[in-house]
């Protein structure tokens, strides 16, 4: 019955009550709304880090990632190839790379670059670069002089396709060595700084290249989630020799993602907090006058018997319909335009040198996250039912004669 | 009249008071804090690297090509002295080159400074951190980044051997002793570069007084645009041969002004959403004023008071809330802002991050005229439009019927 009557009277005043619905459903709207948008740019920003040769888990020789030079490279991938068959789980995906810092250049420019020797299909199916060639083709499994460039090197370059590209980089034996390339690829990539540094040439012309033999400088593994990782990893470290092998999950590999992960967490929860605080004036306001207005009332059920907790609860039931009602919309609403736009995302392209500066993808697809909805709206929840207590307790106070004198 | 209506019901009028003071209290807090990041931010990459203007030849900035030198930096220097804005200036000469110590070899790019000037331009002789700095007397000495320094397995007084192309297209190799290891936070920066002294530089790269960038720092940087038109024009006047650009820091590091433009734009996303949510809290407050005392207006309507007088009224009492609201939001605002704006922020846990962006770990919000006045006038025009709704229902009220109303 209590829930009846709290239905009944809010209605008694649609009009306030639109109001006050409108600012908890643009609340919660815009909490919904605007988090899936950070998720978005967050989740844009692992998956491009991850693509980006990063991959769940990564496996490195002991002291590469203090070092990361060709001494510190894992020379029998035949006991990798092993223990990953004995312990990954069936559908990983695995390759092995040859990643050293070099020096491109031809007749009129020279840069440094990040030489990566791969293993073309596989390669493929783990990072970006499977889809990512955009002119030529990629490279064949063990073409010895192919290369594949980014589109920004190229235009660095004054090259182009089937032209001729040196690298030079550091040898086992600690010389220089120095290959000549023909360019029969030219990748695109989410970002300009990818496309610039790095090349891509066959593995074994790698290995050639630099004196390795067998050897390589990472794995790099995609699993069926994000989530995985910390599992995946932890298998593999028990599996693998500490001394001579260092696994690393995907945050510990890029820390700066892990940090801004943590405070876009951070910034959500405050622009909740924030929102509902604009919002909370509005819902204590309105519940006020809504009692006042209704003091005799009040009175009156005092004076035939009601217990002041009985008030409290019916004055809390009708904030109980508004918060409801209004996160109901707010959330249909905010699930609405995510979907709208999960389609065709938010073109940033035209700020593309702003978005790369701040580690952002040139489009971003908002993201709901459950975590985000139920905070939002607990968030709502709770903090609007304690902000309406403070009315309803008022409501409770008044003496039956005061309140039945009051006009 | 309006100013006791208001203090009729206190109660509500001070939460609606408390609802805009809340506002324009986080609008202004807001707005300086981003106006100091943006500080900040500027400052870390025109003070580690570009300066605010640099003179080039056409064309250098997007293709770095070796040949693409300013020739005649000297009739440069006589020029910048004479423009009172600009503070210090500088000129560098660069030239990617392969850089070898005993173990390791990397290619990174070799810049040369003169040594007395870049301190007044750039922060190079705070990041020191072990070893010197260049004095102006030296020669085949460097100063190699402390991440470089680490992968090439260097120490003080180590010999790098460099070997790069000079301006001529010969081959351009030496041998010089580290002197210094300097770290900016930055890892690009500490990677990817040596410093060596300019003399010296032009004499290895066989650049005879060319040098690749002319580089000032103007005294603020809102005088930057000044600097800029005063220097394009010298140059029209006095130097007609070479094909000089000069470019701001705009220009220079795009990425960064279109970042502030964007976090500027998603931060008024986020105001307008905010300041709406209080505005609808507000509108309620209004509304009620209004229909609460239906009976009243009845009676002035009555007596002969005009509706437009009456709606004159209501606008009246809701902007003088408004305007109380905005007042105490700006001045809590500005004392918390100042407050931070002396000691501080502190943004732990987050200092890997800032350092990435050659940020410091404390921030310092910005107190400005802007900053107080962009938040408050939003609000204001948002709330006055949100009474505006219920002063004209107002005037829509008939004497009889709205006595009637309980």
């Amino acid at each position: 019955m209590n829930f009846q009557i709290g239905w009944r009277n809010i209605w008694r005043n649609p009009k306030r009550t639109l109001v006050i619905l409108s600012a908890v459903i643009i609340g919660v709207w815009s909490m919904i709304f605007l988090s899936a948008f950070m998720r978005g740019i967050t989740d844009q920003m692992v998956r491009n880090g991850i693509s980006t040769l990063t991959g769940h888990v990564q496996v490195h020789h002991k002291g590469y990632r203090d070092d990361p030079g060709i001494e510190n490279s894992m020379t029998e991938p035949g006991v990798l190839e092993t223990v990953f068959n004995n312990t990954l789980p069936p559908d990983t995906l695995w390759t092995s790379r040859v990643r050293v810092s070099a020096v491109a250049s031809n007749a009129r420019h020279s840069s440094g670059v990040t030489l990566l020797g791969a293993d073309p299909a596989k390669e493929g199916k783990i990072s970006f670069i499977g889809g990512a060639v955009t002119l030529g083709r990629f490279l064949k499994p063990d073409d010895p002089h192919g290369i594949v460039v980014g589109q920004a090197l190229v235009e660095k370059f004054e090259t182009k396709l089937g032209r001729k590209l040196v690298l030079m980089s550091q040898d086992t034996g600690r010389e220089i060595a120095s290959r000549a390339f023909r360019i029969v690829g030219i990748f695109r990539a989410e970002m300009e700084a990818t496309e610039k540094q790095f090349v891509f040439v066959s593995l074994p012309a790698a290995q050639e290249m630099l004196k390795l033999k067998k050897g390589i400088s990472e794995v790099s593994m995609i699993l069926n989630s994000h989530q995985e990782a910390n599992e995946v990893a932890a298998v593999l470290r028990d599996a693998l020799p500490a001394n001579d092998y260092e696994v690393q999950t995907w945050q510990e590999a890029m820390p700066m993602v892990t940090a801004i992960l943590k405070m876009y967490d951070g910034f959500v929860f405050l622009w909740f907090f924030v929102v509902f605080i604009a919002m909370g004036f509005g819902i204590v306001n309105t519940t006020l006058m809504a009692v006042y207005e209704r003091i005799r009332e009040f009175g009156l059920l005092k004076a035939l018997g009601m217990k002041p907790w009985w008030i409290v609860r019916q004055v809390l039931t009708e904030s109980f319909y508004l918060l409801v009602l209004g996160m109901i919309i707010g959330t249909g609403l905010g699930a609405l335009s995510v979907l709208a736009l999960s389609g065709t995302g938010i073109d940033l392209s035209s700020v593309a040198a702003g978005a790369e500066f701040a580690g952002m993808s040139r489009m971003i697809y908002p993201v709901v996250e459950s975590k985000d909805v139920v905070t939002a709206n607990l968030v709502v929840f709770i903090l609007g039912i304690i902000v309406s207590l403070y009315p309803a307790i008022k409501a409770a106070r008044f003496t039956p004669i005061e309140a039945m004198a009051h006009n | 009249m309006a100013w006791r209506n208001i203090w009729r019901n206190p109660r509500r009028s001070i939460l609606t008071i408390c609802a805009i003071a809340f506002a324009s209290l986080l609008l202004v807090f807001m707005l300086s804090w981003q106006f100091g990041s943006y500080d900040a931010m500027i400052n870390a990459s025109v003070k580690i690297s570009t300066g605010h203007i640099q003179v080039q030849t056409k064309d250098y900035q997007e293709k770095r090509d070796m040949r693409l030198v300013v020739r005649d930096p000297e009739a440069l220097y006589s020029l910048l002295e004479n423009t009172p804005e600009v503070a210090s200036h500088t000129s560098r000469a660069n030239a990617f080159s392969l850089v070898s110590s005993e173990n390791r070899t990397y290619g990174v790019l070799v810049v040369g400074i003169d040594p007395l000037r870049e301190a007044n331009v750039s922060t190079l002789k705070k990041l020191i951190r072990q070893g010197s700095y260049l004095s102006p007397g030296d020669w085949d000495q460097a100063l190699v980044g402390a991440l470089l320094a680490k992968n090439l397995h260097v120490g003080l007084g180590d010999e790098l051997v460099i070997l790069g192309q000079g301006l001529d297209g010969s081959v351009a190799a030496t041998v010089v002793k580290v002197k210094g290891i300097f770290s900016s936070g930055q890892d690009e920066f500490d990677r990817s570069t040596i410093r060596i002294p300019l003399k010296y530089f032009q004499d290895v790269y066989g650049m005879g007084s060319a040098v690749h960038e002319v580089v000032a720092l103007g005294k603020s940087l809102k005088q930057v645009q000044e600097i800029k038109s005063k220097i394009t024009a010298g140059i029209k006047n006095t130097n007609k041969e070479e094909n000089l650009v000069v470019l701001d820091w705009m220009e220079l590091i795009p990425g960064l002004i279109q970042a502030i433009q964007m976090d500027l734009v998603s931060g008024f996303i986020f105001y307008i959403i905010l300041i709406v949510v209080v505005a609808f809290s507000i509108l309620n407050t209004f509304l009620m004023a209004v229909f609460e005392r239906t009976r009243e207006f009845g009676v002035l309507l009555a007596v002969g008071t005009t509706p437009g007088r009456l709606a004159k009224l209501l606008i009246f009492e809701s902007s003088t809330i408004t305007i109380l609201g905005i007042v105490f939001g700006i001045i809590l605002g500005s004392l918390v802002t100042w407050y931070f704006q002396v000691h501080g922020i502190l943004i732990s846990g987050a200092s890997e991050l800032m350092r990435h962006y050659g940020l410091p770990e404390r921030m310092y919000p910005q107190l400005s005229m802007l900053s107080i006045s962009i938040g408050a006038g939003i609000v204001l025009i948002i709330t006055i439009l949100t009474a505006l709704y219920p002063a004209f229902k107002s005037k829509r009220l008939r004497p009889v019927d709205a006595m009637k109303a309980i």
